[in-house]
């Protein structure tokens, strides 16, 4: 194995619906709370869906806001509170060395339905669609409006990656850093998808929308009554940075990045496969340097929709049944699917565990589904361990699209 | 139109695009990117604005006519009396 250089988090900036702000969400994670309401969607009425509330002036003008998309926005208050929390001074940093990596699912669809939904009125007439369609739907645009409003010349762009976006933009700013193309990374994922309603019809039509009654029981990954998925928005990025540089300039580290896999399943465009999952998984604790056994808590993917959760839970059975130290989670049962987002706020809901040693659970489990049985599932509580040194965090996505990263506790 | 009103309306439509801007010291024979930070995008919304309010097209070779609040008024005047009337 190549000797990389050791790569580290040291700022975080976060919208969830269910907080913003990593203290916000943790707290709301370790105390049951539920981000999921209802939600008035063109076409489709009432839904159900994880919406943020994050103050979007507290880093934009209304004039920005007004140009730019939901995900720009999104990406800008992320970027803002992560470089904040990093201490990080951009007036004091050569800033074509930092680049914006940023996960979508994907992108456009809001402003695109927006507008043929604003010609109707006209008739059809193209004369009236906006001259900013273009700017707001490129796929690049959650990244480059950061890049604007932060003045950041480094590289930029999207990635898109279905629902294992927020770890792909994680692992590209990791790779930028160690093939040295930039000093400083902002990575993560955003997503904007609640603005469209194409997105839950679509779910709707596979039969993979989750309702219930009481919106905050709606998510339920892994039960027997699951549902299938609640749509969500959201953001988390991270700032990202070689160990060296980051004890250089005294930047609090957060977390180290110690091995990532990205692979593809070549199979279906929507029914995981579980030994392709378990290759991922396999392959990031081999280059993290651990064994499975040592793995404290699996962040699951697990959206609840009643293949998916099945698949995945084979895939985890294949590497995982032997050990009885690695416990199993969730966060999506609290917050949703958020999309572009999930991966990298999945991520961020555990970091708190490596100082306080309580694994957040999966919630909305009344019965779980034998077919869907993990060791060491926490469910619904969460759980003191002794300490939390290594946290693996799933992502698996449309089109057979897997990733998986290995996160460890600082060390020095 | 009388040039006030139109003068207004341009306002009002600059109210909408920069939502941060203060308008109320604006001067009718300066131009309005030397006084208010508007861009070509802009322009291009007070356009559009005018289209959709008042079904008014400014040809892309007589976007200078908007330049400032008095050559709106001249300019878009008599457009905007045929559109209201």
């Amino acid at each position: 194995m190549a000797d990389l250089e050791r790569i580290v988090i040291t700022g975080i900036g976060l919208t969830s619906p269910n907080g913003d702000g990593i203290k916000a969400y943790r707290r709301n994670l370790l105390a049951g709370v539920s981000g999921v309401t209802t939600h008035e969607t063109r076409f489709m009425g009432t839904v159900l869906a994880g919406l943020c509330a994050y103050d979007e002036f507290k880093h934009q003008s209304r004039k920005e806001r007004r140009r730019g998309t939901r995900a720009g926005s999104t990406a800008i208050y992320c970027s803002a509170e992560a470089l904040a929390a990093a201490g990080v001074d951009l007036e004091t940093r050569n800033r074509s060395r930092i680049g914006v990596f940023i996960g979508i699912t994907e992108h456009g669809t809001v402003e695109t339905e927006n507008e043929i939904d604003a010609i109707r009125q006209y008739d059809y007439d193209t004369k009236y669609w906006s001259h900013h369609h273009n700017p707001r739907t490129v796929a690049n645009n959650p990244a480059g409006e950061v890049t604007i409003k932060l003045g950041i010349k480094g590289p930029h762009y999207t990635i898109g990656a279905a629902c294992a976006a927020g770890n792909a933009g994680l692992i590209q700013g990791v790779q930028m850093l160690r093939l040295g193309e930039v000093d400083l990374a902002i990575a993560g994922g955003v997503s904007e998808a609640t603005g469209s309603f194409g997105i839950f019809a679509s779910f709707a039509s596979q039969d993979a929308l989750a309702w219930h009654d009481d919106p905050t029981q709606a998510s339920r990954p892994f039960d027997k009554a699951r549902s299938g998925i609640v749509v969500s928005e959201g953001g988390c990025l991270f700032v990202v940075e070689r160990l060296g540089d980051a004890k250089r300039r005294g930047a609090p580290i957060i977390a180290e990045v110690l091995g990532y896999a990205m692979n593809s399943d070549a199979s279906d465009p929507v029914m995981p496969d579980p030994d392709s999952i378990a290759a991922c998984m396999v392959l990031a604790i081999e280059r993290a340097g651990i064994e499975p056994g040592d793995v404290d808590i699996v962040s699951t993917h697990a959206t609840a929709t009643e293949m998916g959760d099945v698949q995945e839970a084979r895939g985890m059975r294949k590497v995982f049944s032997d050990f009885p130290s690695v416990y199993v989670n969730n966060t999506k049962s609290f917050i949703g699917h958020a999309m572009g987002a999930a991966g990298a706020l999945e991520l961020a809901g555990n970091l708190g565990s490596f100082e306080d040693g309580v694994v957040h659970p999966t919630i909305n489990v009344t019965e779980l589904d034998p077919d869907c049985s993990v060791r060491n599932l926490v469910v619904n509580e969460p759980k003191r361990i002794d300490s939390v040194r290594y946290i693996l965090n799933n992502s698996f996505g449309m089109l057979g699209i897997n990733s998986a990263v290995v996160i460890g506790r600082p060390t020095d | 139109m009388k040039h006030e009103q139109v003068k207004k309306i341009i306002l009002d439509i600059i109210t909408v695009i920069a939502p941060d801007a203060d308008v109320s010291n604006v001067k009718s024979d300066v131009r309005l990117r030397d006084q208010l930070e508007l861009d070509s995008m802009d322009f291009l919304d007070i356009v559009m604005e005018l289209r959709e309010r008042y079904k008014i097209e400014v040809p892309k070779d007589e976007y200078r006519q908007l330049e400032s609040l008095d050559s709106c008024a001249n300019y878009l005047g008599p457009k905007l009396a045929s559109a209201v009337a």
